[in-house]
């Protein structure tokens, strides 16, 4: 009974304009399994979910569903629903001001009239069954996440669901609350349901799953059963590395200066989207923060320049107490932050690079004070020429630049307002090969003139290249510290999946 | 377990909170202004002149509960006033009325809908440009007001439902009735309609399904465009409806009929309980709302603040009130939530 196969995906390929989003996955699911679905970001985990629940047609290959005839035409979320497809995205899909029982029963059927006593009765049942605090009558805003979350699986079990997609369903809930969710999760398993469950959490994939299904580029890496799979091999094959190829490559020779004084240092510093955390940094220090996506590195760094709402902890510059909880306080404390994702945080796409360039400058000045126009003349020119930005002139809407010249006036902006320490999250992502080679110089040459630097970055070769030190974080915790002849890729990833010895 | 009381939902609460102070208000003018307020009379005349807003303001709670907007009702009630009493004084069927005032209504309602749902344009300028052909055409059939002639009409516009021992004892010593009039009835069977389509029928669920979340709504499987084109519908007839009642009331069709009845039904949606961001209200508390709206201009006016302004200004300020309070409540309840 536990090896049938319940859903199998054969030779699924998507492609969107441009980029090649799946190409020839192939998937299955047994019942009463788990089945995790990992990958790093863009590897094609949430494209084969939305193939799958009839989000977006494919474009090649093949779903068979037992107990439908042939292939199964999924081509809209309620196609996948009927033939008994349920998921639970990580948004919470239920309406708030609705109760319990009607959430669970709303957009079904075919009746005209509500019947709301047998709703609620029915309702009631589930719930006891499954173990879910909820009341049939209560409106759902008055439920915590994790029982919102529940109900929804509650709907997808009474519809009778042969697969339910968890997807990144333990993102906004506490560790109890996971805790509920998994022993509803192997309470389904039990009953024969085929859960998918994508998840950025090492921890919680062996903790639950059956299996594995690795994707990398699009590609399908893999399944295997979870005790074939040591948590730093996941690691490596949702990377792409072979470990002893990673073994292979020496390092660098390493800027390496901790002996500066400390410039800034933080004690259980936390913020509305991060964890207490201890951090410091010397002057002259190139850092870095890493770990998976969704590890809480970003917002760890965003705390420290107040980006997120700062919840507690102390915080010292030059080994004066201070109080950073908004943008303006870091930056006048020499804190500078150039964000991850620079199309929505850092540039201005109509205005000229000249402008974007004397941005963070003119706002610690204060608006009350403008620079002259001929000020910022002579800044663009400076830094256009000093960081080789290739543009056409420097009143050109910054829009129309490419993404590593963009960048370069984001940094550029930032250099402008001499900041003593400098945060760069993913400053090299999406440019071209070339410009990250000279953004990492550009890194160790500012440490040479004493500006302390936080840097991220996606690859790892990258953050081993210029960092002498990293902080290793993994579900929102930081788990690990490198510096000196630990830093390689093997003890990285190894620190990344748990301390495991390879 | 199961006879345990659930909490009220936001709906419930924040009609109970209207109602509340709808009763409150009036006890307070009962007790310090006396004369009239204390006659059953002067609820019926509050129910008599604005049983057309109570309509109109019904079928605009739907619209808000469903997360949008329409202001057009008001210059579509003034077409259908115009529309009916020409037809009518061109010795016009009654019953072909009727059916007009309805076409009308819904003709309006079925291109709000298909514009808004299917189009997805938003629905402020769709109704906005709805409301302005609307004046417009009203104004084309007839710049000068108009009578109604229509005998049989007449005749039903006079009938009024007389409750003797409501009535009061006028100064010469006759016993004056209680009178109401049939749009009065006509009005409540709307809000009672509305209330149990709102409650117990599916389409109604899904419109509260819609206004909390709507990528929700189509994630749970609901037919969102069909179930916003059906607001908009719902709210055009009742348009039509208020238009025929409204014509009912005054007798006479003017360009200026139901002039910023969109906004005093919009007020009483909101004062009623019924949230503009959608997915919570319902027509019980917009009918108190319409009451409350419409009381406290009373109270105005017999205290002796007779210029028009004053009644605008209290408007403002009832409306200010009610949105403060909500809003505070609504978050309270939030606070108390995030915690337990």
């Amino acid at each position: 009974m536990p090896n049938e196969t319940v859903l199998t995906m054969r030779g699924i390929c998507k492609q969107f304009p441009g980029v090649r989003a799946l190409h020839n996955v192939d998937f299955s699911l047994r019942k009463g399994e788990i089945h995790a679905l990992m990958g790093e970001n863009g590897a094609g985990k949430s494209t084969l979910i939305k193939v799958l629940t009839g989000v977006y047609g494919k474009d090649a290959g093949s779903i068979h569903l037992d107990g439908v005839e042939g292939e199964a035409n999924i081509h809209s979320p309620q196609d996948a629903q009927n033939i008994g497809i349920a998921t639970v995205y990580q948004e919470i899909t239920l309406c708030p001001n609705l109760t319990v029982a009607e959430n669970m029963y709303i957009g079904r059927g075919a009746s005209f009239l509500v019947r709301r006593k047998e709703y609620e009765k029915k309702a009631g049942q589930i719930l006891e069954n499954l173990g879910i605090p909820a009341r049939p009558r209560q409106q759902l805003a008055s439920c915590s996440l994790a029982v919102q979350q529940m109900v929804a699986i509650a709907r997808a079990v009474d519809m009778q669901c042969k697969v339910l997609i968890l997807d990144e369903p333990t993102s906004s809930l506490d560790d109890k609350e996971v805790q509920m969710l998994f022993s509803l999760m192997r309470d389904l398993k039990a009953r024969g349901v085929g859960i998918i469950f994508v998840t950025h959490f090492l921890e919680q994939v062996y903790e639950v799953c059956d299996r594995i299904t690795v994707l990398r580029n699009g590609e399908l890496v893999g399944a295997y059963r979870i005790e074939e799979l040591p948590q730093v091999q996941l690691v490596a094959k949702m990377m792409g590395k072979d470990l002893d190829e990673l073994n292979s490559m020496n390092a660098f020779e390493r800027w390496n200066r901790t002996d500066g004084p400390v410039v800034y240092e933080a004690r259980q510093l936390s913020s509305s989207e991060s964890r207490p955390f201890d951090f410091q940094i010397h002057r002259g220090e190139v850092n870095g923060f890493t770990g998976l996506l969704g590890s809480g590195r970003s917002e760890s760094v965003r705390a420290i320049f107040g980006a997120d709402h700062v919840t507690g902890g102390q915080v010292k510059v030059d080994g004066k107490p201070v109080r950073i909880t908004r943008p303006i306080e870091a930056m006048k404390h020499g804190i500078g932050y150039l964000p991850e994702d620079r199309k929505r945080d850092g540039i201005i796409a109509d205005l000229s690079v000249r402008e974007n360039i004397i941005l963070a400058l003119q706002v610690m000045k204060g608006f009350f004070r403008p620079l002259s126009r001929a000020e910022a003349e002579k800044f663009a020119d400076e830094y256009i020429q000093a960081l080789n930005i290739k543009t056409a002139s420097k009143d050109t809407p910054i829009g129309s630049l490419s993404g590593g010249n963009q960048q370069k006036v984001i940094l550029a902006r930032w250099l402008l307002t001499h900041p003593d320490y400098l945060i760069l999250d993913e400053p090299t992502r999406g440019i071209d090969v070339g410009t990250k080679l000279e953004i990492q110089k550009l890194v160790l040459k500012l440490a040479e003139d004493n500006v302390s630097i936080t840097f991220i970055s996606s690859e790892i070769e990258e953050m081993l290249r210029t960092c002498s030190r990293l902080i290793v974080m993994r579900d929102r915790n930081i788990v690990g510290e490198l510096t000196g002849d630990d830093l390689t890729q093997t003890r990285v990833m190894q620190t990344i999946a748990g301390g495991e010895a390879s | 377990m199961k006879t345990r009381r659930e909490p009220l939902t936001d709906t419930q609460l924040l009609m109970t909170i209207t109602i509340c102070i709808f009763i409150a208000m009036y006890a307070l003018a009962m007790i310090f202004l006396g004369g009239g307020f204390l006659r059953a009379q002067q609820i019926f005349d509050l129910l008599n002149d604005n049983a057309p807003l109570i309509i109109v303001a019904c079928g605009l709670t739907v619209v808000m509960i469903g997360g949008g907007i329409d202001i057009s009702v008001g210059g579509v009630t003034s077409l259908v006033v115009m529309s009916c009493v020409l037809y009518l004084n061109a010795d016009g069927n009654l019953f072909v009325s009727m059916l007009l005032a309805l076409g009308i209504g819904l003709a309006f309602g079925a291109v709000h809908g298909l514009l808004v749902s299917y189009l997805e344009i938003q629905p402020f300028i769709v109704t906005l440009a709805g409301m302005f052909f609307a004046r417009g055409m009203t104004t084309i059939l007839s710049v000068n007001p108009q009578k109604l002639t229509h005998e049989g009409l007449n005749a039903i516009r006079s009938i009024k439902l007389e409750i003797p021992w409501l009535g009061y004892v006028a100064k010469n010593g006759n016993l004056i009735p209680g009178r109401i009039e049939l749009g009065v009835l006509i009005a409540l069977l709307c809000v009672i309609v509305i209330f149990l389509v709102l409650k117990y029928l599916r389409l109604g669920r899904n419109f509260y399904a819609l206004g909390g979340n709507q990528q929700s709504a189509l994630m749970l499987g609901i037919n969102v465009k069909k179930t916003r084109f059906m607001t908009y519908l719902i709210s055009g007839l009742l348009s039509g409806i208020a238009g025929f009642v409204f014509m009912m009331h005054t007798g006479a069709g003017n360009a200026t009929n139901a002039a910023g009845a969109e906004m005093n039904a919009i007020a009483s949606s909101i004062i009623g309980g019924t949230l503009l961001s959608g997915g919570v209200g319902n027509v019980i508390g917009t009918f108190f709302g319409t009451l409350t709206l419409t009381t406290i201009k009373k109270i105005v006016v017999t205290s002796g603040l007779k210029d028009p302004w004053w009644q605008s200004i209290t408007t403002g300020a009832m409306l200010l009130f009610f949105i403060v309070l909500q809003s505070i409540v609504l978050s309270r309840r939030g606070k108390s939530r995030a915690k337990g």
